[in-house]
């Protein structure tokens, strides 16, 4: 057995670029998947808007875990073998899209009616309104809750261990197995979320500010 | 109702011109809620026509039908030779190219300079070089006299400032008829003048317009014919100072002299 020593704290802070990678990919997976649900959801069409409350409603209620063990073992039966890394970031993705699709289709409806009916008397069709005059206004709503719940995202990622991924928390765990300083090590697991956390939370706060007295 | 399905002639013109807009026998429902009953009058081009009423009498939905803004159960609407309302049977954009709106609330985008707000629908929908839409832009407000406020953001204006700017933006895409839904009720006193000022020159310069107003000094003032409407339908309408002079119905004149 050895000492916790630079060496671990290195291999920590080396297996953090995976965490930070899983996050990207269920981030920007999630934000395509989140926008296409958040717009079905408000769609013309009854059957797209069934569609998506439905995704919704089922990914919603059920567990990240439960969704990273059907991309992995699930899928490996099925005869689809995905390296856990594609698994995991498959089902943050659609996690994370379930999520911002209801966030984003709150902040897109909170922007007032009349600003449809007003770009519609002005002759813009649907498209047209969304990109310049309805979205911009949501972005605006949107930017705290989504970081927000990206806070979220970073600290979920920590379940892709469980398929043997090795991010942070799994690094925290093999390291902790040949050392045996579990609270020394899991401190130090948990304070380099910390430090990918906070900066995110300090930002969210602080564009909820700025967002809040500027236009 | 002895005058209320007539045609309305602009004062010092033929009465048999054909009208800009004309609308006869309009029903809307909100629910089991009628809310329009029967509405029919019509509109000769240049006119200035005031719509009237207690709140709650339809003047409002009455105005947003003419704009398709609302779906309607029955009746027919025919503005700049669109027949609007029954689904399938107009074409929006074209109805949009020829009949512009203003709100009560402004409804500027906040988001956009005062004069984006203007050339946005003149590069998305006419589709005209970046270049002519500022001029146009330019020129619109001037006409409103706020050239000046060109990059301002609307956040930045008087509420008045911002109707006038409304109404430019509606102008800038020039439109044969111009509907105008209580544009001063959420203004103050002294900021209703600079507004008002703006249609009244609007009207003089011949635009069509048909506007809902608790203004009534203006609408007797300004306005060449009136529509004083009740319970979802026209209720009485003519010529702006003869109806003014000899109220038919009772209910007109209890109306004008709890308002003037």
């Amino acid at each position: 057995m050895t000492q916790f020593n630079s060496f671990h704290l290195l291999y920590l802070v080396d297996a953090a670029k995976w965490t930070i990678l899983l996050s990207l990919i269920a981030f920007a997976g999630g934000a395509v998947l989140g926008m296409a649900l958040a717009l079905s959801r408000l769609s013309q069409w009854r059957a797209l808007r069934w569609l998506a409350i439905g995704y919704i409603q089922i990914v919603q209620g059920t567990p990240l875990l439960i969704l990273l063990f059907l991309a992995y073992f699930g899928l490996g039966i099925l005869g689809a073998k995905l390296e856990p890394v594609v698994a995991a970031g498959l089902a943050l993705t659609l996690y994370t899209g379930a999520f911002l699709g209801e966030i984003w289709r709150g902040c897109i409806q909170s922007v007032p009616r009349t600003q449809w009916e007003a770009s519609d008397c002005l002759g813009l069709d649907r498209l047209q309104q969304y990109v310049w005059v309805i979205l911009p206004q949501a972005t605006r709503i949107a930017i705290p809750p989504t970081v927000g719940f990206m806070v979220q995202v970073v600290k979920n990622t920590s379940l892709a261990s469980i398929i043997g991924f090795i991010e942070l928390a799994r690094a925290g765990q093999i390291v902790n197995n040949s050392t045996f300083q579990p609270f020394l090590v899991f401190v130090c697991v948990g304070a380099i979320y910390f430090a990918l956390c906070y900066p995110l939370s300090v930002t969210s706060r602080y564009l909820e500010r700025k967002l809040h007295v500027a236009r | 109702m002895s005058r209320a399905e007539a045609v309305l002639p602009a004062e010092g013109q033929p009465i048999d011109q054909v009208p800009i807009v004309r609308v006869t026998g309009l029903e809307k429902s909100f629910g089991p809620l009628k809310v329009l009953d029967g509405v029919s009058f019509a509109v000769q081009p240049g006119q200035m026509v005031a719509v009237v009423g207690r709140s709650g009498s339809g003047k409002s939905t009455m105005l947003r039908c003419l704009n398709g803004l609302e779906d309607i159960q029955g009746g027919t609407i025919e503005i700049c030779g669109h027949q609007v309302g029954r689904p399938g049977s107009w074409n929006k954009a074209q109805l949009r190219s020829d009949v512009g709106m203003v709100f009560q609330s402004y409804n500027l985008f906040p988001h956009l300079t005062v004069e984006r707000n203007i050339t946005l629908a003149l590069t998305l929908v006419q589709k005209k070089p970046k270049a002519d839409a500022r001029r146009i832009a330019l020129a619109v407000l001037e006409q409103v006299g706020l050239a000046e406020k060109a990059q301002a953001y609307p956040e930045q204006l008087s509420g008045g400032q911002q109707q006038r700017v409304a109404i430019a933006r509606s102008l800038a895409l020039s439109p044969q008829v111009m509907l105008f839904d209580e544009v001063t009720s959420a203004l103050d006193p002294e900021l209703t003048v600079e507004v008002l000022k703006v249609m009244e020159d609007l009207s003089r310069g011949g635009m069509t317009m048909i506007l809902v107003t608790h203004e009534m000094g203006f609408a007797r003032r300004v306005a060449h014919s009136v529509i004083f409407m009740h319970r979802g339908r026209v209720w009485e309408s003519g010529p702006t100072a003869e109806l003014f002079a000899r109220p038919q119905t009772i209910e007109f004149q209890q109306f004008v002299g709890s308002v003037l």
